[in-house]
């Protein structure tokens, strides 16, 4: 019998722990594609965040690494670097990218490491039971702004890949969702090309995917879908936001 | 015998080159040795000093407490400095910057205009090497034609073109106490 | 014999790492072990290493992280309050059981400070400085020669023990010039990460995946790391404790010191045997482990001990413990950046010879 359908050989037979409707499932298997379809399992070293993704080390099948929270762009630096034919990725939530590891995350962009960056941006800390992240909307409910996020005290969100965008350095950054079918092409083809690059020695990639967290938002996973489209991404623009490969493909 | 020099004045009068000068002569020499700077955030103008000590023994604790050589390029510095020098110790003062006399009876002066020396030489920034040239000519602390095999291992690349007029300046230091 | 060189102590370190085998340094500027960097700014570029100044002391201590888990050497250099902030970093080397040097030379603090020398952060060193129940193996050298030789050995027991080690050093040795034999073993960075089957290479699709982590959420697995990590640990203090003695033999007054100031302690002992008094030096040089043994036998034998040291007593404690304060365990200190002076040394052992 034909198989026309099957599990990425970069995953593991692991069960994965997310709640249900949670997309850290979708992008991991974006990730997992991409590196099957570029055939780079072998030499490929994952870096997992804190938060809650920390347990991705036991999902992708390449080398992987436990970095402390908001540091993997670090680790990812000293592991690119000792060895620079190696394809270094990282995976990392919006606390951890976006709050207390921004200036790792910029640092990193700035020196334009060949590296790639998964970030998944769900307005949310998950793992540590919804609390406020950098990312959280305007008037967004959490635990630690429960009267709604209010931009006079809790500052206004953070848009990484404008912010990024301003840099010199960073060879692609794109945001993308996995809300519907067809943000998910598009968030594969992305996630792909993220990897291509540092494959072809581009330079530092990142894509942002503007995902959910169901549970936290407390919200049915559809209607979860459903709050992406109507409250994030309008918030949170899909898109190139710079591709130098293409400037130098001209 | 152990020589235990202080080196003292302002930041960019080139003490601490001078002191790795007389270090690295003794080296040279195969003797004991340690050189201990001061560091702070001045890099221009604050005092600065450094410790030297040559010896026949192997070198204990690098911090100096009685020098028995001390080189003063400032008066901060003397009166810093004058009353720790051991007694029966030399101090080497550039009298062209320092106006007051040594008060100590128990040890011995050389007073070298070393700074005006230098500015006769158009060499201003080699008075210390001047000094340094007085002070292993009357000392003997290292063999004094060591200090140019010193000095010519010892200037970077960047100022070989120094190189000649460094070894004057001690040339000049050692012709001062030769009379 | 190799040729002597005259070098301040933290090029000494530089050098030592590089014949070690270190081709990745990671720091970040601060007074007084800037050397360390610039050392290695020029150096590594010339030989195929990689010197990077990082954006921040966590930022270096993290690279460090990512190298060590690739299998090979690397190191990293701050002065006290740039360790504390690699604390967190310390504490998942430990816990992942990963190798590295981590070089501290030693300011006055708390807070800010001074940037004058210090041993103040012996606590820090030898009890903790991040969370979580670990050991740091930490050297403390005595001159520029132990500069250089105790990175590379530093670097040998991080490998064998797979743990962090620390060269914790005052002001005073990473920027005075001595001369020094430098270490003539040098190590072919190659051929390391091979000793590591645990490194996360790639998996070049011929084993499982390897993964370097301290996360166990399940406390019954967490607590067997812990008690295997502390078997490692028992073996290193029985077999690795080092330390120099000086005029033991027959010492009624026994100095414990460290670092500048057995320098000065030792000029003191010269002065006191010169007046008689019998008093002699145990001079730590691993400080974990501790020597508790030798300083055991002293306490049978001597009548006090007497701890030269730049802190408020940290060392103090530990000598204490080792001799169960079976005898009067009494201090001669300067804080702040201060050094006693060897008159100083020398009244104090004085008094614990009346």
């Amino acid at each position: 019998m034909a198989i026309v359908f099957q599990k990425p050989k970069a995953l593991t037979d692991a069960v994965l722990h997310y709640c249900p409707g949670c997309t850290h499932g979708i992008v991991h298997r974006l990730v997992a594609e991409a590196i099957d379809e570029l055939g780079i399992e072998g030499r490929t070293i994952g870096i997992a965040p804190v938060g809650c993704s920390v347990m991705a080390y036991d999902y992708f099948r390449c080398d992987m690494i436990e970095a402390s929270h908001g540091r993997a762009p670090a680790v990812a630096t000293g592991v690119k670097r000792s060895m620079p034919d190696n394809i270094v990725f990282t995976y990392q939530g919006d606390g951890d990218l976006a709050s207390i590891g921004l200036c790792e995350t910029v640092s990193t962009a700035c020196r334009g490491e060949n590296i790639t960056i998964i970030f998944i941006n769900n307005a949310i800390y998950g793992m540590t039971g919804g609390q406020m992240a950098p990312t959280s909307l305007i008037g967004q409910v959490t635990q630690t702004s429960p009267y709604g996020r209010d931009p006079k005290t809790q500052g206004m969100p953070i848009r990484i890949c404008e912010l990024l965008a301003s840099l010199d350095a960073p060879a692609y950054l794109e945001r993308v969702a996995v809300n519907s079918v067809a943000h998910v092409r598009q968030a594969k083809k992305a996630i792909l090309k993220a990897f291509k690059n540092q494959v072809e020695g581009k330079g530092f990639s990142l894509v942002e995917v503007v995902s959910t967290c169901p549970t936290n938002w407390g919200l049915t996973p559809d209607k979860a879908c459903q709050f992406v489209e109507e409250k994030m991404i309008p918030f949170y623009p899909l898109g190139c936001y710079k591709d130098r490969t293409a400037e130098e493909a001209k | 015998m152990t020589y235990e020099t202080i080196m003292a004045g302002f930041g960019g009068q080139g003490l601490l080159f001078s002191g790795k000068v007389l270090a690295h002569a003794a080296l040279i020499e195969n003797k004991e040795l340690s050189w201990l700077p001061s560091y702070g955030p001045e890099m221009r103008g604050g005092t600065c000093n450094c410790s030297v000590i040559v010896s026949d023994e192997p070198v204990g604790s690098p911090i100096i407490a009685h020098p028995n050589v001390l080189m003063v390029m400032n008066e901060p510095s003397l009166d810093k400095f004058e009353d720790t020098v051991a007694p029966g110790g030399t101090i080497f003062v550039d009298s062209a910057l320092i106006g007051r006399k040594v008060r100590r009876t128990d040890v011995e002066v050389v007073y070298i205009p070393a700074t005006q020396m230098a500015k006769d030489m158009e060499a201003l920034s080699l008075a210390n090497m001047i000094i340094l040239g007085a002070i292993v000519e009357k000392l003997r602390c290292v063999n004094p034609d060591t200090i140019e095999t010193a000095l010519r291992e010892t200037i970077s690349a960047r100022k070989a073109s120094l190189l000649d007029l460094n070894l004057k300046a001690v040339a000049a230091g050692r012709a001062f106490i030769r009379g | 014999m190799a040729d002597k060189v005259l070098m301040k102590g933290n090029e000494a370190i530089a050098e030592a790492a590089i014949i070690a085998g270190c081709r990745h340094y990671f720091g970040y500027p601060i007074t007084p072990q800037t050397e360390v960097a610039a050392y290695m700014a020029k150096k590594m570029p010339k030989i195929g290493g990689v010197f990077l100044q990082a954006e921040s002391e966590i930022a270096a201590i993290n690279m460090v992280y990512g190298v060590s888990s690739a299998g090979k050497r690397v190191m990293t250099s701050s002065a006290s309050p740039g360790i504390s902030l690699k604390g967190e970093g310390l504490s998942y080397l430990a816990g992942s059981d990963l190798p590295a040097l981590v070089v501290n030379v030693q300011r006055g603090g708390p807070g800010l400070g001074g940037i004058q020398p210090s041993q103040s952060d012996y606590f820090q060193a030898t009890k903790g400085g991040g969370h979580g129940d670990y050991h740091l193996i930490v050297l403390t050298p005595s001159s520029v020669q132990e500069m250089a030789d105790l990175t590379s050995l530093a670097f040998d027991l991080a490998d064998k023990y797979r743990m962090p080690s620390m060269l914790l050093a005052d002001g005073t040795m990473g920027q005075m010039m001595e001369p020094v034999v430098l270490p003539e073993d040098t190590v072919d960075p190659e051929t390391i990460p091979a000793t590591k089957p645990w490194a996360t290479t790639g998996t070049q699709m011929k084993r499982a995946h390897n993964i370097v982590n301290s996360l166990y959420l399940k406390p019954d697995e967490l607590e067997k790391t812990n008690y295997e990590r502390f078997e490692r640990y028992a073996k290193l203090e029985k077999e690795e404790c080092r330390w120099e003695e000086y005029l033991m033999d027959d010492a009624e007054v026994c100095v414990v010191s460290v670092g500048i100031t057995a320098r000065v302690a030792k000029n003191a002992i010269v002065a006191a045997r010169k007046e008689g008094i019998k008093v002699g030096m145990i001079r730590p040089i691993t400080l974990y482990p501790f020597p508790k043994e030798p300083l055991a036998k002293a306490a049978s034998k001597v009548k006090s001990f007497l701890t030269v040291e730049l802190n408020m007593g940290q060392m103090n404690e530990d000598v204490k413990l080792a001799i169960n304060c079976s005898k009067p365990v009494n201090m001669c200190n300067r804080v702040g950046g201060m050094i006693p002076s060897a008159d100083e040394v020398l009244a104090a052992i004085r008094k614990e010879a009346k």
